[in-house]
């Protein structure tokens, strides 16, 4: 009898323990008061991303993290990639520190609806702008970060220099994607005849064209250089200047919030203005007796270009400081030092002749 | 003489089917010329692919990818200096692992002698230096559990129970921990992952599907309309819908239905998912069992005036479990092995960690080594399950009665 009662006990203590442990998952952590006085509605208002987010204390940044270069996961558990590095530039902008994010990984499928949802902050997960996913999907798009683009690859020693020269190939492709489509498109706008060899996966298209199925292959240019990285001989294949298809990625936020989407928006135009005038992590410092207007006022030494934002005013400073500009994310997760040996392309500021064109911070 | 001769006739011994190992060849792989070519077909297709296999995995395979990330393989994000408190919990496994051998086995075998060989096998093993403390820990609290046991045998049989009872919740509370200034800080569940967040989702499923289920299977044999139609309703509902749909359902419906304001864990969300899922399929299982028990059982159940209640706890649930235990362990392996789709809604368990690490420009082209890696530690796990089902099956004499 006493051995009975005792059992009972100790179910009941494990009802409680595990309703407490429960209990307590649910609960929110005790958060720090908003920082912002001007500030006074509560943190859960829609609509006020920013108050929520401080008094959050991180920003919660929905990614991918399982895009080579893109998004990743290092042997010590810390993300790290080319979005991830937008939404380290968001939490330096907002925090002055670039580790106050909580990072959730999404899949394609739920990555709007989540953003809908409200659970996450920001949205940088390669996402392709398009009108439909801008105007439906309830967000917004702020500027592309990152213009990839469909290409084509050959080996070096084919002797093919453009698209032009591609009649009477073999163009091995992947199945019922826009790939397919975009390729017969171009080929057919600049009239080449070509045999498409098409596959089930990505896998498949890679090998047959690495076993001479195919005299060329085609996918995302990203995707291209990824894979072209683990080639037996990466230095044979070279991929042809012609971009078959625009894929402007770029973070989106939730409708309704401007100055929220202003703040990422110019974030993002920040690390563009930075690689403009120069200004990298290493040298920044050096710029803070300069006596350049623009960047006085970039970096908040001058005006309160932070304050407009609803920032504090050395948001830019903290951005390049604990991030760095534009050509340093390339560089650390893409560029011709990492495996995937990308090269600017598009990507490059409109001074070298690339896309990456920042209003004025004035 | 004679008549010995004849009766030494009479108990000839059977003929022996011991053969030489040429003998044995001649018989069983070329009977006949149809069996010859056989043999020689399948071991040109084995040779085929093993011979590329093995020179793949001694010359060409990059092994290193998994000791560079076997922490991040084994608990994904969670803090590094935090790290002890998921050793803790191995410890007190073990702790409490001890007891229940010393209180229930009560003797020294083979299977002890494996338990003790695990920790050993694990120091080994150990990629991060300093790791064999953790598993010389792990050996010295198993001996004491059982030593504890052998020296007090009645007082430790009712601790050990306890101890049983409360290791889960006691786990869970260590690895999630309390607020930011206390001695356990808090670790958010998003940065749970690795192996230890499969276990967490597996072990919960296992744990909470039982009670649900069991009473799920009652409720469908209930005489009471609304309790048996609910069941049905509920069982017939989520068996009619795919795990991932109930995943996705938590993960992405589930804040439009709450108030604003209100967020739950996903983890929990993936959690409660994967119990629902697995409730309505246990409670068929179970179902299954209580049908098999003859009606007398019942009958001479109420005979005796035992209560509804009662008949149910002694008399048919006993013997209903226990003739369903090997469909139970079947389902609850393939729960296992289910958990990897919470991948799919993006949590990082063993195979989102994978995904991730594939996606590391330093590790590109590793998908064989790294899926094959999952898929040991799968089997490791999965047949440690078969393996102590099919124990549990003789120790309760399973197929027997």
């Amino acid at each position: 009898m006493v051995r009975k009662s005792f059992i009972m006990l100790a179910l009941l203590l494990v009802l409680a323990l595990t309703l407490a442990a429960c209990g307590q998952a649910t609960t929110p952590a005790p958060a720090p008061a908003p920082e912002q006085p001007a500030v006074s509605e509560p943190a859960q208002v829609a609509g006020n991303t920013l108050a929520t987010i401080k008094a959050r204390g991180k920003l919660i940044c929905g990614v991918n993290q399982a895009v080579p270069g893109f998004g990743f996961l290092q042997s010590d558990g810390s993300f790290a990639g080319f979005d991830i590095d937008f939404c380290k530039a968001l939490s330096a902008a907002i925090f002055g520190d670039p580790n106050m994010v909580e990072y959730r990984p999404l899949t394609a499928s739920e990555r709007f609806t989540t953003l809908q949802a409200g659970e996450i902050d920001v949205l940088i997960r390669n996402t392709t702008w398009t009108l439909t996913r801008d105007t439906e999907l309830g967000g917004n798009f702020v500027h592309t970060t990152f213009y990839d683009g469909q290409g084509i690859q050959v080996p070096v020693d084919s002797g093919i220099n453009s698209i032009t020269e591609l009649g009477g190939t073999a163009i091995c492709v992947q199945q019922g994607t826009t790939t397919e489509l975009n390729l017969a498109d171009q080929m057919a706008a600049v009239g080449v005849q070509y045999t498409p060899v098409v596959f089930e996966t990505a896998d498949e298209t890679v090998n047959a064209y690495l076993e001479g199925r195919c005299d060329a292959w085609t996918t995302d240019m990203s995707g291209i250089v990824a894979r072209q990285s683990i080639f037996p001989d990466p230095t044979a294949h070279k991929i042809l200047p012609e971009v078959l298809s625009k894929e402007p990625l770029g973070p989106m936020v939730r409708h309704g919030d401007d100055q929220w989407f202003d703040i990422v928006q110019w974030t993002v135009f920040a690390t563009f203005q930075a690689e403009e005038f120069g200004i990298t992590s290493q040298n920044i410092d050096t710029f803070m007796s300069t006596e350049n207007p623009n960047i006085r006022q970039m970096l908040g030494l001058e005006g309160e270009m932070g304050v407009k934002l609803g920032l504090s005013n050395d948001w830019a400073y903290n951005i390049v400081k604990l991030v760095g500009n534009y050509a340093e994310i390339f560089n650390r997760n893409l560029g011709p030092d990492t495996p995937l040996g990308l090269a600017r392309g598009l990507n490059a500021s409109w001074v070298d002749g690339g896309l990456l064109y920042a209003p004025p911070i004035r | 003489m004679t008549t010995s001769a004849s009766s030494r006739s009479d108990v000839l011994p059977p003929p022996s089917e011991r053969y030489t190992l040429l003998g044995w060849f001649r018989k069983n792989l070329f009977g006949s010329w149809l069996d010859a070519l056989l043999t020689l077909i399948a071991l040109a297709f084995a040779v085929a692919i093993l011979v590329p296999t093995v020179r793949w995995a001694t010359t060409s395979a990059r092994w290193e990818v998994i000791p560079n990330n076997v922490e991040l393989f084994m608990f994904g994000s969670y803090p590094r200096d935090q790290v002890w408190r998921l050793w803790l919990c191995l410890w007190l496994l073990a702790l409490v692992t001890g007891m229940l051998w010393g209180v229930y086995v009560r003797r020294r075998s083979f299977m002890s002698l494996f338990l003790i060989a695990l920790p050993v096998l694990g120091m080994l093993f150990t990629f991060a230096s300093g790791v064999w403390v953790h598993y010389a820990a792990m050996i010295v609290a198993g001996l004491a559990g059982w030593a504890l046991a052998r020296w007090r045998p009645r007082l430790m049989s009712s601790v050990a129970l306890v101890g049983t009872l409360l290791f889960f919740p006691l786990v869970i509370l260590i690895i999630r921990g309390f607020s930011e200034e206390s001695f356990l800080p808090g670790v958010a569940t998003n940065l749970w992952g690795g192996l230890m967040l499969s276990l967490l989702i597996s072990v919960v499923g296992i744990v909470f599907s039982f009670p649900f289920g069991v009473l799920l299977a009652l409720g469908r044999q209930s005489n009471l309309p609304a309790v048996r139609t609910l069941s049905i309703l509920y069982i017939e509902i989520i068996r009619g819908v795919p795990l991932i749909t109930l995943l996705f359902m938590g993960q992405v419906m589930l804040n439009f239905f709450l108030p604003s304001g209100i967020v739950v864990d996903r983890v929990i969300r993936a959690m409660v998912a994967v119990v629902m899922f697995a409730a309505a399929y246990l409670a068929e299982n179970v179902r299954g069992g209580l049908q098999a028990i003859p009606k007398g059982q019942y009958e001479a159940a109420d005979a005796v005036g035992l209560s509804g209640f009662h008949k149910m706890t002694f008399i048919i649930l006993p013997q209903a479990l226990r003739a369903v235990i090997p469909v139970l362990v079947g389902q609850f392996i393939g729960l296992f092995k289910d958990t990897t789709l919470v991948a799919l809604v993006g949590l990082l368990d063993l195979l989102g960690i994978a995904r991730g690490v594939l996606a590391n420009p330093a590790w590109i082209g590793t998908q064989l080594e790294v899926y094959l890696f999952l898929a040991f530690i799968y089997w490791i796990f999965s047949y440690a399950m078969s393996y102590a089902s099919r124990r549990l099956e003789v120790a309760l004499g399973v197929g027997e009665r």
